[in-house]
């Protein structure tokens, strides 16, 4: 019903806008550093999103150094453990995935995706970028100011966030709100450019139901970030007023080492909800993206078309909508009204419906495909694995009766790492294998992948399926040490000893990737502009990598969705959106009317 | 692909497939052609509408928590109507700032709409003037709120952390909000007077590419301003409700 004009055979409507006049760089200063390109902007997003998080990597490794092996870093006191903890959690989560996702691929692909020869407000996108670092830069000098980074937890709750029993209450934790808040300016800037990009300026013949699913996912999310990261801002600032000014919005009266403070009449809750409002959509705006590559992935490399687009789609936005009710699920034991914890495990539940539909439509895709075990391809099915174990345990912990004796154990701890840890990840992974012969020319190097892959993807398991029994036995989360306990058998400390040392394996094998995007930007075998054979756009482009504009002379016309793969009689196994349909037949082909048309619905 | 498919262009398209169907299908195919999918709509409008719902977001979370923390405070909420209160010759007059201040901003709004209206007719003059007229009485409105600040604070003792005459809670989200609302007013106040200093320049007519962003600018900045002018407008008389009235 949707396409009733738009899908009439061979048609495309005349443009709408004139172009927009670029800017164009008079500088090097100007080309390569304040660019206003959304494809430097996009790098720079991506290196400073990657080099931050390998502090966070970093720190994994010290936290499970002390885990694995208690009482013997002397260097890591319990002080220290909280303050890794807290910074680990947060940089992975919005300084690392939220800012690749969105600021990094974002900026890449949705242009050129599109067809587009920029984000519609270039200058605005670059800022988002310089305060974007400023915000980095300020959580990095959390971690040299008196008293350190805040030691709160990465969910930041008051009231003892700003105590002074807490690590990092001087000045850590109100650099932390402040990096928040900068990180929250500067991600509207550049969101606001995503979104009225994919609104208002494809090119001609791109309809919103011939968008690939990658930029479906990142569109979402987006507008879940712009929607959900106000309640993170609003909470910020209050917590800052609250530790600066000594206000009570979350301070409840309150003695501190016998003596009775100043606060008095706030709610600690209050803030749990406006973390949580925030919270849980932030794992939708990790995992929409993911979603939407990882569709794009498999097509691709299965030489088939995405099994049921349009439920894929209309998944996402469902997925998206619903996140905004089930936030609450983070806080059964928070001694909430037992009819809000049966309406938040329902909501919860209901959004199993739609995940378990785009999950199932990407095994169906590869249902009898041509399934080519490239890089991103094994990377995609990795993914694919490790969501579905965690999206299961999340089913569990959405239960109020279940959540209740697992929360704050290490069964969460592997539940979130699996479901927000390491298959998001695995799809960075997967995607940065896929479109890097477009940014650089080059491919990357493949026995090196391999090596990366099966490390990680195996170590990944090896570390976070020996936690969920450990959640089981009882070990709580965000512990120092366990200590003596009667619940709590030795050979749990043997598992933790073996967790750690995997962690540090699969830590280390991240140099290998890292080398090989160095090596392979100058030793890389030479990619051509299209080596997987792909239909989308940003394969079309007469240069490789893009240039200023993107696409040459004019911009490109799209006849067809994103997954015309293995079309019977055309020339090749794949028809790019943009070939003329009296170019797709073979010669001597019968012409179909209408090939490579998106099936209806 | 070769270049020469990436300049080919569409088929002439057939008068059946331009004509939009009517309804609700008319709309639906609206929405998911390609191109635009509100039509007509430029960027920088759609921009700012999208902007102002996350700001949207932010204020509701302000207004929602301070109505948490009236609530979840033990301690009597001062009387506004008379915390508010003015005094003339003797008698005071509940309010009444808060009366003239909204009546203030009202106003601007009205003045804020006949500038885009004449932006539109190109009345490069009228347009700036209004403007200013526009940022002048979002001025005032601060100046006002600057006011009402210092005679919280320096006759009534009011801070952010506590007051003489009831909760803590009713100091720190007074300030914080209507801080946070009179900052949007400042800065609205701040472009107003930069557009309307390019509208008085004619850069507008001239299609004068920007210092910044080297985009050229047209009256839809006009516009553009006014719906966020609109929009802080609209926001103050939920403030107004909830912290004055109530
Ligand atoms: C090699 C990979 C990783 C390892 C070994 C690792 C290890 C850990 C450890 C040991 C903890 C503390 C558990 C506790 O004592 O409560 C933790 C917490 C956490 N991690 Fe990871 N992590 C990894 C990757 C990630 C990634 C990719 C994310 C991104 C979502 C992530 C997000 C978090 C969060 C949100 C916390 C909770 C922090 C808190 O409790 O405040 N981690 N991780
Ligand atoms: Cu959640």
């Amino acid at each position: 019903m949707v396409d009733a004009a738009q899908d009439q055979v061979n048609f495309v409507p005349p443009a709408e806008v004139e172009e927009v006049e670029l800017y164009h760089p008079k500088s090097w200063i100007t080309k390569y550093v304040f660019s206003q390109d959304a494809k430097v902007i996009a790098i720079q997003y991506s290196f400073t999103a990657i080099a931050i998080g390998l502090v966070a990597l970093v720190l994994s490794w010290l936290m499970r150094l002390q885990l694995g092996f208690p009482e013997t870093f002397s260097f890591i006191e319990a002080e220290d453990y909280y303050q890794f903890i807290t910074m680990h959690g947060m940089i992975m989560v919005i300084y690392l995935l939220t800012a690749l996702f969105l600021g990094g691929f974002g900026n890449y692909l949705i242009p050129l995706m599109l067809g587009a020869r920029d984000m519609v407000f270039p200058y605005v996108n670059m800022l988002s970028y310089w305060v974007y670092l400023l915000a980095v830069l300020v959580l990095v000098a959390s971690f040299f100011v008196p008293g350190g980074p805040t030691g709160a937890g990465w969910t930041l709750y008051p009231p003892q966030a700003i105590l002074s029993g807490t690590p990092g209450s001087d000045g850590g934790i109100i650099l932390m709100l402040v990096s928040l808040a900068l990180f929250i300016v500067g991600f509207t800037m550049g969101g606001l450019n995503y979104v009225v990009t994919v609104l208002q300026a494809r090119t001609r013949g791109m309809t919103l139901m011939r968008m690939p699913l990658t930029i479906w996912g990142i569109f979402m999310a987006t507008v879940l970030a712009l929607l959900a990261f106000p309640a993170l801002f609003v909470g910020a600032v209050m917590m800052t007023l609250d530790r600066i000014l000594g206000t009570s919005f979350f301070m409840p009266a309150i003695v501190q080492f016998g003596e009775q403070m100043e606060y008095g009449g706030g709610s600690p809750i209050l803030f749990q909800h406006l973390f949580w409002f925030f919270g849980h959509p932030e794992v939708y705006i990790v995992a929409l993206p993911a979603f939407g590559i990882v569709s794009d992935l498999i097509s691709v490399h299965a030489r088939r078309h995405i099994f049921g687009y349009r439920l894929m789609v209309w998944a996402i936005v469902i997925i998206g909508a619903l996140s905004f009710i089930v936030w609450a699920h983070h806080m059964y034991v928070s001694g909430m009204n037992p009819w809000f914890g049966f309406f938040f495990a329902t909501t919860t539940l209901i959004i199993a419906v739609p995940t378990a539909i785009k999950v199932y439509n990407w095994v169906l895709t590869l249902w009898r495909a041509d399934i080519h075990l490239t890089l991103p391809m094994l990377f995609a099915l990795a993914f694919i694995v490790a969501f579905v174990n965690g999206g299961i345990t999340g089913l569990f912990l959405g239960n109020v009766v279940v959540d209740v004796p697992l929360s704050d154990t290490m069964f969460v701890v592997a539940h979130f790492h699996m479901v927000m840890g390491v298959a998001p990840i695995l799809v960075i992974f997967g995607a940065i294998y896929h479109w890097y012969p477009k940014m650089t020319g080059r491919m990357l190097n493949v026995p090196m992948g391999h090596f990366h892959f099966w490390v990680t993807f195996l170590g990944s398991y090896a570390i976070f399926l020996p936690l969920h029994y450990l959640g089981f036995l009882g070990v709580p989360r965000r512990y120092y040490e366990m200590g003596d306990t009667s619940f709590i058998p030795d050979s749990a400390q043997d598992l933790n000893a073996f967790v750690s040392v995997i962690a540090l394996v699969v830590g280390l094998a991240q140099l290998v990737f890292l080398f090989n995007i160095g090596w392979s930007m100058v030793k890389g075998k030479k990619s051509g502009p299209n080596p997987w054979r792909a239909t989308t756009l940003e394969w079309q482009t007469p240069e490789t990598p893009p240039g200023h504009g993107n696409f040459g002379e004019a911009l490109p016309v799209v006849y067809r969705w994103a997954y015309a793969y293995g079309l019977p009689g055309a020339k090749e196994d794949f028809v790019p959106q943009n070939l003329p349909p009296d170019q797709v037949m073979a010669e001597g082909g019968e012409d179909l009317g209408a090939p490579a048309a998106q099936p209806a619905e | 692909m070769t270049q020469s498919t990436m300049t080919e262009s569409g088929p002439t398209p057939s008068p059946s497939a331009l004509s939009r169907p009517d309804g609700m299908t008319g709309f639906v195919a609206d929405w998911g052609s390609d191109q635009r999918a509100f039509k007509n709509v430029p960027w920088g409008k759609a921009m700012m509408w999208i902007f102002l719902l996350s700001d949207t977001f932010i204020f509701s979370c302000f207004l929602l928590s301070y109505m948490t923390v009236r609530m979840s405070t033990t301690v009597p909420w001062p009387n506004p109507s008379e915390v508010f209160a003015l005094s003339f010759g003797g008698e005071p007059i509940p309010l009444i700032l808060i009366a003239i201040m909204t009546f203030i901003l009202i106003s601007s709004s009205g003045t804020m709409a006949m500038a885009v209206m004449f932006g539109y007719k190109r009345d490069r003059k009228t347009t700036a003037i209004l403007m200013i007229v526009t940022a002048l009485f979002g001025a005032s409105f601060v100046g006002m709120q600057a006011f009402e600040w210092t005679k919280l604070i320096v006759d009534e003792g009011v801070r952010p952390w506590g007051n003489p005459m009831g909760a803590a809670q009713f100091g720190s989200t007074f300030f914080m909000i209507t801080g946070f609302h009179g900052f949007h007013v400042s800065i609205g106040v701040i472009f107003l007077f930069i557009v309307a200093r390019k509208v008085w320049r004619g850069d507008f007519d001239r299609a004068v590419p920007g210092f910044f962003t080297s985009r050229k600018g047209n009256y839809e900045i006009v516009e553009i301003m006014g719906l966020y002018w609109h929009f802080v407008d609209l926001v103050w008389v939920f403030i107004f409700a909830v912290f004055y009235l109530w």
